[in-house]
């Protein structure tokens, strides 16, 4: 029991939600081990319920039927609220509606202070935090002369000062431009990787799901599709089907696969194409 | 433009008034208060000028800073002049029009109040002037928690607050958003009478308020996700502490207040 807990730190059994006004589940007998160190991406359209999935793994939403353990903790246990939205942090979408502080620095310690961490260990929390985010030059700026890259990475820096297990995206991308896009994937996918932080990384953006060490598509509340991005971009009919994108390297390989290339399976990004094209068309090099 | 608007009239230093403790400087702007209600007669305005003069050459704040602090009174502080001017009753009388009149009392109570008028603002704006928002707000907060007792929420005041501060600017961003956006679509701000531009802002602050509560429902969203649960059981980033600065200053300001209230007994 207390391994499990460990090696998956988020486990979702057979969830639903449903809201008060609606007929449906907007969550349909979901079910998903997150492992410990992983980068899982969750995709969906407007509507698939992948935003209130991610409400319903750090007990914001309650589920209407079924169990979410975080660390072994089940959500539904009115005592463990606050021990479960400590392990499990999350960043919401708009950069601007998330920061409460007038200071960067202050807004990093808001989730120290309501912890009750005593006040001289939160200095080196807080610097160690907005290390990790490269804004330890804006400790002591205001929110609002930030941009919206910034602004994401301050809330993902309060997120990690309270040393959580795993850490929910709902979506941080999706009010950002492009290059605050790659700015805030590039840091938690850096954070993933040096410290093994476990992320759920909810989004619609195709591209950013296929950096993702595993992927699941959501559909009307239901999973659609789990696995690797490289097998579930193989499918290209079927994301189609639901509405989503497919990587446009994903596309074309699948494309010229069918035209009658020997093309592997799995190539998801401009690189990874152009070395299997070489192989193919100029096979003497 | 907007985007570098500071908050309040803050003015940033390092000087001891500003060093502090926010709560020694509102206590002692009580008493400074305190010490003008106790001024009887306007020559004795000299005792809380002094104490101004040492305040603001100690904050290195100039003349000029505490006078653009007054002047948005201008008109009361003349409205103020003229009513005790022409209608206080008195008995000797200097000059007298229908039911106008100058008495020596009027001009007396004229500039006496005139004067109370001008160095509670004065002094007032010292405590802004040196003191930052959010230094002002935690004050407010500690000084405010014996009321706990009497349910008086010190905690929430303070983090609504705070919350207000964080929020201009965005809202002020958002606020230009929408009438620019207006703008293109043919509104107009800017040309009519009072009413009619009155009315022109309707658009406006409709779309302005429905964001606010949407961006409230998100933010109360946030603050629970990170566990947020009231004041009860957290702790503070920034501590206050009293030093020997706040000594000093409360010795000062208690004792000018002893010498007016000294003045006033024996010179009348």
């Amino acid at each position: 029991m207390e391994d499990t807990a460990v090696t998956f730190p988020l486990r979702i059994q057979e969830v639903s939600y449903q809201y008060e006004e609606e007929a449906q589940n907007a969550v349909d007998h979901v079910s998903m081990e997150i492992a410990k160190g992983s980068f899982v991406a969750v995709l969906g359209h407007n509507g698939s319920g992948k935003s209130t999935l991610a409400k319903l793994m750090n007990a914001l939403f309650l589920p209407t039927e079924g169990k979410v353990l975080v660390c072994g903790m089940d959500t539904a246990t009115e005592e463990e609220v606050w021990n479960v939205r400590r392990h499990a942090g999350m960043v919401f979408q708009n950069p601007d509606n998330q920061i409460v502080a007038n200071m960067v620095r202050e807004d990093v310690a808001f989730g120290l202070e309501n912890l009750g961490v005593p006040q001289v260990d939160m200095p080196s929390r807080i610097e160690e935090a907005l290390r990790c985010v490269q804004m330890t030059d804006f400790a002591q700026s205001a929110p609002h002369m930030l941009s919206g890259g910034q602004k994401q990475r301050v809330a993902i820096a309060g997120v990690l000062a309270m040393q959580p297990d795993v850490m929910i995206m709902d979506e941080s991308t999706a009010m950002l431009d492009p290059s605050g896009r790659k700015e805030v994937l590039n840091s938690v996918r850096k954070l993933n990787r040096e410290q093994q932080m476990t992320v759920v990384w909810i989004t619609h953006f195709m591209e950013e799901a296929a950096v993702a060490d595993r992927v699941i598509v959501l559909d009307k509340g239901k999973t659609a599709m789990d696995g690797t991005p490289q097998e579930v971009f193989a499918r290209v009919d079927e994301i189609k089907a639901l509405g989503l994108d497919v990587p446009p390297m994903a596309e074309l390989s699948v494309k010229l696969r069918n035209a009658g290339l020997e093309l592997p399976e799995g190539i998801l990004n401009v690189s990874d194409m152009v070395k299997e094209l070489k192989k193919v068309l100029c096979p003497s090099k | 433009m907007l985007r570098d608007i500071t908050l309040g009239q803050y003015m940033p230093g390092s000087s001891p008034v500003h060093r502090l403790d926010p709560r020694t400087k509102i206590l002692l702007t009580m008493v400074y208060i305190a010490m003008i209600f106790c001024v009887r007669s306007p020559i004795w305005y000299i005792l809380p000028l002094l104490y101004l003069v040492l305040c603001v050459r100690l904050a290195g704040l100039t003349f000029q800073q505490l006078l653009k602090a007054i002047k948005p009174l201008r008109f009361l502080l003349i409205l103020t002049f003229l009513l005790n001017l022409f209608f206080s009753s008195g008995t000797t009388i200097w000059f007298q029009w229908g039911i106008l009149r100058i008495s020596q009392e009027g001009v007396f109570t004229a500039i006496h109040f005139s004067m109370r008028l001008i160095f509670l603002v004065a002094g007032t704006s010292i405590l802004t002037l040196t003191t930052s928002p959010i230094a002002l707000c935690d004050g407010i907060e500690i000084l405010l928690k014996p009321l706990n007792r009497l349910r008086f929420p010190s905690h929430e005041l303070a983090m609504m607050m705070t919350i207000a501060l964080r929020f201009i600017p965005t809202l002020i961003e958002e606020a230009d958003k929408i009438m620019k956006a207006q703008m293109a679509r043919g509104a107009d701000f800017e040309s009519g009478n009072l009413m009619k531009r009155a009315k022109a802002m309707v658009p406006l602050l409709v779309p302005l308020f429905v964001s606010a509560f949407r961006r409230a429902g998100d933010l109360a969203m946030a603050m629970e996700a990170r566990c947020y649960h009231g004041g009860e059981g957290r702790t503070r980033l920034r501590v206050l502490r009293f030093g020997q600065l706040d000594l000093w200053a409360t010795l000062i300001t208690v004792g000018g207040l002893l010498l007016v209230i000294f003045t006033g007994v024996w010179f009348s």
